[in-house]
């Protein structure tokens, strides 16, 4: 390791750690493109995300806004809500249906969503595991917990 | 490097000719893995002609001042697509930059393009681009016998992919995709922009094939309509709008 040829750095103190036989390795960029082209994922499923996120999102501009209005604006304004006011909306299906369209449709939109800052920003395949499994289990999770509240919802339990 | 000659012949007439030369500081990215392991910044200031491009900047540097300074270029007219990099944070091609254009006033800062394995300065490995350009085979596919006389076009039909045409394959685009900066898996917008060539294209009969490609979980669905590749293309390609035809095909073929 004799630093017998110049560098374009200059001198360096002591001995050199990397040189002509011995490169420093190479900084890879994050899931560099394997040689073939993996034929596993050719589905449908990226373009039905993609088109669920627009339909559901245009459906979720109606639903949420109606119900902030609803709830917020409209009656005297949040000070109406209480346990009362929610038992009278879920007596009728029509609010059941609306309620339960939009825990959907925003879990799904919003899980949806999440995956794919995931897949753009997550680097290492262990964080994208975890951070994914996370992910779908918290959904899993909301959805259930609140469609089981929307539809066995007992007015009496007091 | 003072030009004896050009003073002489100023000095002559000082006040019709002011020298068109002025100072401009190159700061460059420098990257050689045989002396360090870490990439660090250089400034090269050099005397030179607004109306100069970029890429006469970095030849004066290479041949007058550090020879070992490394980076591609071939044509110098913008053809080739071998130079592109990151020049104050925009990629553009060395060759189509002028100095003047890019505020000189300020230290210019040039670095490989990103995204990619960096070999030394500003020279980066391809191989994973054109591997993504290879998968969506860029050539004319057909069915049956060969006819024995030219496949003819009409001007409309030629017309529709004409703009994906003009690619000349520098990498501009894909290396200034955020998506693709984050994952090298996807395609990126140069082989959609290429595939686009051929699906739009009424001789070819393999759009279907390359359509069924590109809608692999890391194909066109990756794309977020951020617009970095249609601002880098330094041949004017619409790239974003390229690939939104692309997506629309697919859906229009399903429903
Ligand atoms: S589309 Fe434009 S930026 Fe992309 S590789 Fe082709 S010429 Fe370069
Ligand atoms: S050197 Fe050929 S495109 Fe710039």
């Amino acid at each position: 390791m004799s630093a017998e040829t110049t560098s374009a750095v200059g001198p360096v103190e002591g001995e050199r750690l990397y040189d002509v036989d011995n490169p420093a390795p190479l900084i890879e960029p994050p899931r560099k493109r394997t040689k073939k082209s993996p034929k596993t994922a050719r589905t449908n499923f990226e373009l039905y995300g993609w088109l669920f996120m627009r339909l559901s999102g245009i459906v979720l501009v109606v639903l949420v806004l109606g119900h902030l209005l609803i709830q917020l604006v409209l009656d005297g304004g949040v000070s109406k809500i209480g346990f009362a006011f929610v038992a009278g909306r879920w007596a009728s299906p029509f609010w059941q249906t609306w309620d339960l369209l939009m825990l959907w449709l925003a879990m799904l939109h919003g899980a949806n969503g999440l995956r794919t800052v995931i897949n753009d920003y997550a680097e290492r395949p262990t964080t994208r595991f975890w951070l994914k499994n996370l992910l779908y289990t918290a959904t899993v999770f909301t959805v259930l917990l609140g469609t089981l509240v929307i539809f066995t919802f007992d007015p009496n339990i007091r | 490097m003072a030009t004896p000659t050009l003073d002489k012949v100023e000095d002559a007439k000082p006040a019709s000719a002011p020298s068109p030369y002025i100072t401009v500081t190159f700061r460059i990215r420098r990257y050689n893995p045989e002396i360090s392991s870490e990439a660090e910044w250089q400034d090269f200031p050099i005397e030179i002609d607004p109306k100069e491009r970029v890429l006469d900047g970095l030849h004066k540097i290479k041949w007058e001042t550090d020879g070992t300074l490394t980076f591609r270029r071939s044509c110098a007219h913008g053809i080739c697509g071998s130079d592109a990099m990151r020049i104050n944070g925009k990629n553009r091609l060395a060759c189509k930059t002028l100095i003047k254009d890019i505020n000189p006033e300020k230290p210019i800062t040039i670095e490989a393009i990103k995204g990619l394995t960096v070999l030394k300065d500003l020279v980066v490995d391809m191989d994973p681009f054109f591997q993504a350009y290879r998968d969506v085979m860029p050539f004319l596919i057909t069915k049956g016998n060969e006819p024995t006389r030219e496949r003819l076009q009409s001007a409309e039909d030629r017309e529709r992919f004409d703009d994906t045409t003009k690619c000349i394959l520098c990498a501009a685009c894909t290396s200034s995709c955020p998506v693709f900066w984050n994952d090298g898996q996807y395609f990126g917008p140069a082989a959609i922009v290429n595939a686009h060539r051929f699906i739009f294209d009424s001789r070819d009969e393999g759009g279907e094939q390359r359509l069924e490609i590109l809608n692999d979980k890391d194909g066109v669905w990756r794309c977020r309509t951020t617009f970095n590749c249609t601002d880098a293309c330094p041949r004017g390609i619409e790239v974003t709008k390229a690939i939104q035809e692309v997506k629309r095909a697919l859906i229009t073929r399903r429903f």
